[in-house]
């Protein structure tokens, strides 16, 4: 019977965030199309439905009857499964991220988290990096030089930033003690954020920087840079399969916003004490203010050149990164 | 050795203070889209809200008054849109018989405007004037008359 109730709670949790999830996603196309145009005193989309609100369902139609065009010349499986690939990989980061604490429901403990893995955080980094076959083989497949230059950049940027990102979060894992991303969680309740109570407010801004090489958004967004690569990886693509790609660069970016707030921000950690049923609002909060900051520097910063990016994330971010490592050991030290 | 341990400091604290310029650079830029954000759009909505045109704004022809059929208009157009028909009653007064201007390939420099004699054509403050056919676009006499504004 135990067995039943576990498989009930978690089939309604994995709906929950699915739906939350894509939900946010649809919104969030919307909400980039508006701030970058408020940014540029503009008025963004306001034409479907009152401030424009059915825009994403709008995008999805005509999405979804769009003619599928594969190219004569491309790895038919590879091309196809390669959105499959990103969008997969983007939405199961969000099965180990805890969005909640712990709430009575039924007499039964429920904690707001889909899978409470003890390696949280190696699962987050290695479907995250599984996500970049997405890029690379959507970009290869195609059989298109624009696509194929696109998927080069990605794998190189990708590999080069990952290293920086899973470095700079090694001084919060040094000082939490565990790759649970719950426990992480718990022990900053209370204000300990990460951030700002154990000195990683640096490993903090150069997660934030990998995050945005990660996803590939615009400082970073060699993979795609419209003006020299006319889209990159998925110039080939159309119809539903473009649109996969389209959500699952949103899924990611929100999956990267969310363990941002997992692991500096304290989660669902707040100010003042939400009773347990509420405590998801702290979550979506900070993570909806890291998704603005995303889409605000988006509005602000222009693309960085290739030899650039490359020489900021090994001469620059990976050197940091590790004295971040050294510096977290030494105040581990001092502090005991 | 003690020179080039000051100069690698020197550099060192060059390197950081380049650092701390170019972040607050950065930081500069956050703030101005930050504030444009709060700003007004200028968008003018267009089918809602129309931009008021200048007073000497050549939009869409019309007839003032009766056309005398002179041919000053069709000699002087540098497109040739304008096509006349000129007929000539028994007590020497002419008027045109047709009178077309063909608005797509009239350039609307107001030439035709300035060449008339009795002030008949015009050029007026109408921008919207389109349609899903040619034919639909060449104003005739008629369609001239009707575009007149109203306060004339």
């Amino acid at each position: 019977m135990e067995l039943v109730y576990f498989l009930i709670e978690t089939i309604v949790k994995v709906g929950l965030v699915f739906g939350v999830l894509m939900g946010c996603v649809a919104y969030l196309t919307l909400a980039e199309r508006k701030i970058l145009g408020r940014i540029q005193v503009r008025y963004g989309p306001n034409r479907v439905w009152p401030f424009g609100l059915g825009q994403p369902i709008a995008d999805g139609i005509k999405a979804f009857f769009k003619e599928d065009v594969i190219p004569a010349k491309a790895d038919k499986p590879l091309f196809v499964i390669a959105p499959m690939i990103s969008i997969t990989a983007a939405i199961s980061l969000f099965a180990v991220i805890p969005f909640g604490g712990v709430i009575e429901f039924f007499g039964r403990e429920v904690s707001l988290v889909i899978a409470k893995l003890d390696i949280g955080l190696l699962y987050v980094f290695a479907i995250a990096s599984l996500g970049e076959y997405g890029v690379v083989l959507g970009g290869w497949s195609s059989y298109n030089k624009y696509g194929l230059m696109g998927a080069l950049r990605a794998a190189a940027q990708m590999i080069s930033y990952e290293l920086a990102l899973a470095l700079s979060v090694m001084g919060v894992l040094m000082i939490a003690g565990t790759l649970n991303l719950v426990e992480i969680v718990q022990q900053q309740a209370g204000w300990h954020w990460n951030a700002f109570y154990h000195f990683q407010f640096f490993p903090f801004i150069f997660y934030l920087i990998c995050g945005l090489a990660e996803i590939n958004r615009t400082p970073f967004d060699m993979p795609e840079a419209e003006a020299e690569l006319a889209c990159g990886f998925n110039i080939e693509y159309s119809s539903m399969k473009f649109a996969l790609f389209f959500m699952a660069e949103y899924a990611h970016l929100v999956a990267v916003c969310a363990i941002a707030t997992t692991l500096f921000l304290g989660g669902w950690d707040g100010p003042f004490n939400l009773p347990p049923y509420l405590s998801w609002i702290w979550f979506v909060a900070k993570t909806g203010i890291l998704v603005y900051f995303f889409i605000w520097q988006r509005g602000t910063f222009p693309r960085l050149r290739y030899d650039q990016i490359m020489r900021f994330g090994w001469k620059f971010l990976l050197p940091l990164t590790l004295a971040n490592i050294f510096g977290t050991g030494l105040y581990m030290v001092l502090t005991g | 050795m003690v020179i080039s341990l000051l100069t690698g400091i020197w550099w060192f604290i060059r390197g950081i203070g380049l650092l701390v310029a170019s972040v607050f650079a950065l930081l500069k830029g956050l703030r101005l889209t930050f504030t444009k954000f709060f700003s007004r759009p200028v968008t003018i909505q267009y089918p809602e809200k129309k931009r008021e045109v200048s007073p000497r704004w050549r939009g869409i022809h019309y007839f003032e008054r009766d056309c005398v059929a002179c041919g000053l208009c069709v000699a002087i157009c540098p497109s040739q849109c304008i096509r006349l028909v000129a007929v000539e009653q028994d007590d020497g007064e002419r008027y045109p018989e047709t009178y077309e201007i063909n608005t797509v390939r009239c350039i609307y420099c107001g030439m035709c405007a300035e060449a008339c004699p009795v002030n008949a054509i015009k050029l007026g403050r109408n921008y919207e004037f389109v349609d899903y056919q040619r034919e639909a676009l060449v104003l005739d006499k008629e369609r001239l008359l009707a575009n007149a504004p109203e306060e004339v």
